[in-house]
């Protein structure tokens, strides 16, 4: 059983496919459970406080701005337990401020350079896509370690 | 700042959604209840809200996703059901994260058309899935000798 990130991290589809194929889905939930559960001062509604964008520094520079750097030390940790990543590129609700597309570049950027396996794909527009993209992500768990190939 | 103690520690809540032409999210409810043994089962309109311990949620899901394997869909949650920060009983509209769901649920008909499709299609047939159109990029060193040209 693998460890997959998937990207949007907050998809419905890849979390569900990623599990339903015997692997573990990385999805932002995990993170926001794991903060939203752990006591502290109140932070609404996520919970990040000032410590965040510092612990961010483990992936993104100093200089980055601090939107950044609080979303990367949500996502940094899922990016460095992933052992292969599903990404479904120009997704409409991954779209967001200027500190989310930031995000999304950087997380696309560090996925790329840890040299991982990555399966790109866009979402399907009709069934013959569908019939495709669900074989395909079939196939690329399968391959995995602890996959069913 | 206030002190911040948190609900439902170790639980987890996850999302199922139906979207089947044999089962609606009310048919969905009353079989979790049957079997939900003291777990949190939360209707909406697209499914359950299951909240518990992590075994006790996986067992239930398990149950229900085997009444209509291709048309259930499972997913994680972060926030425990009727969470004051994103309960839209308390934000008003819809809830932070409702339109993500709404956008893939609009696709999730295909997914289960696939995941349908799976069993009768051979091993070594390579799928063709969409995907992202490459663009040609602008190489470096020409990027470079137009600078020069302008520059001379």
């Amino acid at each position: 059983m693998a460890n997959v990130f998937i990207f949007p991290t907050t998809s419905l589809i890849l979390s569900d496919l990623v599990a339903r194929f015997g692997h573990t889905p990385l999805s932002a939930a995990m993170q926001i459970r794991e903060i939203v559960q752990t006591p502290g001062l109140e932070s609404p509604p996520l919970q990040i406080t000032p410590e965040d964008p510092k612990k961010g520094l483990r992936w993104a520079a100093v200089e980055v701005p601090a939107g950044v750097r609080g979303r990367m030390s949500l996502y940094g940790p899922l990016l460095d337990r992933a052992e292969a990543a599903i990404i479904v590129n120009n997704a409409d609700f991954s779209f967001g401020c200027m500190g989310c597309a930031r995000t999304n570049e950087l997380l696309m950027f560090l996925i790329r350079k840890k040299g991982i396996p990555v399966l790109d794909l866009e979402y399907p527009a009709n069934e013959e896509e569908g019939v495709e993209f669900v074989a395909a992500i079939k196939r690329f768990l399968d391959s995995l370690p602890g996959g069913r190939a | 700042m206030k002190a911040y103690t948190p609900l439902l520690t170790g639980t987890v809540t996850k999302y199922v959604f139906v979207e089947s032409p044999e089962m609606t999210p009310s048919d969905l409810a009353i079989r979790a209840y049957e079997i939900s043994q003291g777990v949190m089962i939360k209707e909406t309109c697209f499914g359950l809200q299951v909240t518990g311990r992590e075994e006790d949620v996986n067992r239930i899901i398990d149950s229900l996703r085997a009444l209509d394997p291709t048309h259930i869909f499972v997913k994680d949650r972060g926030f425990p059901p009727g969470d004051p920060r994103r309960c839209r009983a308390n934000l008003g509209g819809a809830r932070p994260g409702y339109f993500g769901h709404e956008f893939e649920m609009g696709l999730v008909r295909f997914i289960s058309r696939g995941l349908s499709a799976l069993p009768s299609r051979r091993p070594d047939d390579m799928p063709r899935p969409p995907v992202p159109e490459k663009r040609e990029r602008l190489d470096a060193a020409r990027l470079k000798e137009i600078i020069g040209s302008q520059e001379s």
